[in-house]
């Protein structure tokens, strides 16, 4: 007897939840705009307390339950995954949406790497633009990005690409001549630049000439290039190397207007050579034994 | 009973008697480096040549200068300030901030009123100690013995206009306000071009070459880590000083590291950390090494001179010797700092140490030198 009386109850508070729970049924949109207005729509009859948790957001609201509650442009404008909680006098009810990212590229992040390279390196600059929306949101539909490399020498390049999770990228090569270069990414009407430096690379030919100078040799480079024709830049260590009867001479020479100049001991049938970084030049034999 | 006391008697007195004489054996060069006293209430009247000598190392350890050169036999010769100078240097540079850490005095031969001795000075240094050594004749005036001193004389430069083209460069890093895509400025780019890891002297030693490939001067330093079969991390070291650390563009320095207690059987792999930072730098001095040989015999060494082709004063320089066998391979690296300072057009010697095993395997070799100005920057 007792135990039919408790199976009773509980169906008669089960059916009284249902019943109060389909009185404050919500209407979620499925997907909204970040930063635009929209609206959640309640049944039933009532008051009751609205929460939307979301990254970085949480709204409350006081509505009555059955009216439509509005949401101002801007009031949500992180995108992600919002949680939606009703809470009325009797019960509570869940729901959730998405809201997305602007369509309309407003920003963009770009990383370009090296910030120096030498000249003429097939694919040796790489470019990466990370679109955002006015409230710095990744723009997850797929965007055209123009990626532009123009120098002071040599045709620029241009590719198009389209975004990819909200990112695309790109790689360059750098020019023959020496210079910097400017590196645009650009989206619509917004674009970000960064300077990339081509310089010059290995020394391509070495060469040097050698005079007496006094008691002593004056020894003195052709202008340093690479094998492009840039000039090698100044500071630019050459060694010079005057082997002699057992005995050894070497001096580190920076070069200075493209040129490195050095004096060293004269001994006859010396053997000088020159070289910068593991590049050789020529080698001479000063006078005879 | 009797006996055992004895024994113990004669054992402690024999202790004490051998303390005693320890202490006096070295009490001269002790106290004057310990600086105590005022020297003269424990200088021992020069009666001997040996004496004159300890004497007069021990005015140089405290720095008494006027003590000093009024004992010497030749101060006609010179002024006490050439005599300072000759030990302690005309410009700031190692020998001018080291201290004496110890002496020896070592007769070479005596007749009754002249004797040579040779005193051999060990200079301490913030990088460590070099030795000076004096062939010194001493001579009998009346019942006293007096140094005469062999006076170096650093050389003068006379005053002149050096043109330099001065070369340097200078950095501007990103500020706090860029973008976070902004790049910084790019770190230099370095290579190592040669490696050889060495089972040496119960330890490993890593021995190699690093270039600086880029176009602007870097801030080098190399950590090498010792993997196990197994991949676990052995040890890890840098090369510390045994490295040329700025490199200007297209430079190469030889580097070495040490690992001690260390087999390199239990050595599976090398991990090689090169690491570079832009700085700020200066292309000169030019400094040309002349004169390089190897030297064998007993203590090899690689000797040379250093000629300061700027119109700087360098004060501190520093040589790293790299040393290759008949088939170009890499087989040590050896450094050495100069505690004179390089002064403009003048040659100054330096030697650096060879190992014997190694200096008879060595073909070739090659010097670099990094110096020190402390008025690069003015």
């Amino acid at each position: 007897m007792k135990a039919k009386l408790i199976f009773w109850l509980g169906l008669i508070w089960v059916a009284s939840t249902q019943l109060a729970m389909a009185q404050i049924n919500l209407r979620l949109p499925k997907t909204v705009e970040a930063g635009v207005a929209f609206s959640i729509q309640t049944a039933g009859s009532g008051k009751a307390v609205l929460y939307i948790v979301g990254p970085a957001q949480v709204l409350r609201r006081d509505v009555e339950l059955g009216e439509t509650t509005s949401f101002a442009a801007g009031d949500l404008h992180n995108a992600g995954h919002y949680l939606v909680v009703l809470v009325g006098s009797s019960s509570t009810e869940n729901g959730a949406f998405d809201v997305t990212s602007a369509h309309q590229p407003t920003a963009l992040s770009f990383i370009a790497k090296p910030s120096r390279l030498p000249v003429d390196l097939h694919d040796g600059i790489s470019g990466v633009a990370y679109v955002f929306d006015t409230f710095q949101n990744l723009v997850m539909q797929p965007t055209q990005v123009s990626f532009h490399l123009a120098g002071v020498a040599g045709a620029p390049q241009t590719r198009t690409v389209p975004t990819h999770n909200g990112l695309a990228w790109t790689k360059m090569d750098s020019a023959s001549k020496e210079g910097a270069a400017q590196f645009v990414a650009q989206v619509g009407n917004v674009s970000d630049t960064r300077v990339i430096q081509q310089v010059p690379g290995d020394p391509c030919r070495l060469r040097m000439n050698v005079r007496p100078s006094g008691q002593r040799l004056a020894l003195e480079t052709e202008p340093v290039r690479d094998c492009s024709g840039n000039a090698v830049p100044d500071g630019t260590i050459v060694t010079f190397t005057e082997m002699y009867n057992g005995g050894e001479a070497t001096v580190d020479v920076p070069l200075k207007r493209g040129i490195a100049r050095t004096e060293m001991p004269a001994y006859k049938g010396a053997t000088i050579s020159v070289a910068t970084g593991v590049v050789m030049g020529n080698e001479i034999h000063w006078g005879k034994e | 009973m009797t006996s055992g006391r004895l024994l113990a008697f004669i054992v402690a007195l024999a202790t004490v008697a051998l303390i005693v004489a320890g202490t006096l054996g070295h009490v001269q060069s002790a106290l004057a480096m310990a600086g105590a006293g005022t020297g003269s209430d424990r200088l021992r009247s020069s009666s001997s040549p040996q004496v004159a000598v300890e004497n007069l190392a021990d005015e140089i350890a405290r720095r008494d200068w006027d003590t000093a050169y009024s004992n010497l036999a030749n101060k006609s010769e010179f002024t006490e300030t050439d005599f300072i100078r000759d030990l302690a240097g005309s410009y700031p540079s190692l020998r001018s901030h080291a201290s004496l850490d110890s002496f020896d005095v070592r007769p070479q031969h005596a007749s009754a009123d002249d004797a040579q001795v040779r005193l051999n000075l060990r200079w301490s240094t913030v990088v460590g100690m070099f030795l000076d050594t004096r062939d010194l004749r001493v001579t009998k005036t009346g019942d006293r013995w007096a140094v005469v001193w062999p006076i170096v004389k650093e050389p003068h430069v006379p005053p002149q206009v050096i043109p330099v083209n001065y070369l340097r460069w200078d950095v501007i890093y990103r500020g706090a306000g860029d973008d976070w895509g902004a790049q910084d400025v790019e770190s230099p780019h370095v290579r190592i071009v040669d490696m050889h890891p060495v089972d040496r002297g119960g330890g490993v030693v890593i021995l190699g070459e690093l270039l600086n490939e880029d176009v602007v001067p870097a801030f080098v330093t190399v950590k090498a880590t010792l993997l196990a079969k197994d991949g676990s991390a052995i040890a890890t070291e840098d090369s510390f000083d045994k490295i040329s650390h700025i490199l200007l563009p297209r430079q190469v320095t030889p580097f070495l590291i040490q690992f001690h207690n260390i087999a390199l059987s239990q050595v599976d792999s090398v991990h090689m950390q090169p690491a570079s930072t832009l700085v700020a730098a200066s292309a000169d001095p030019v400094v040309e090494i002349e004169d390089q040989h190897l030297n064998a015999g007993p203590q090899p060494s690689l000797t040379g001179k250093l000629l300061n082709q700027s119109g700087q004063v360098v004060n501190v320089a520093h040589v790293l010797g790299t040393f290759y066998d008949n088939s170009g391979q890499l087989i040590w690296v050896s450094d050495g700092y100069i505690e004179r300072a390089l002064l403009p057009e003048t040659p100054v010697a330096f030697a650096v140490s060879v190992p014997p095993d190694i200096a008879s395997r060595v073909k070739t070799e090659r010097a670099v030198t990094t110096t020190y100005s402390s008025n690069r920057f003015q």
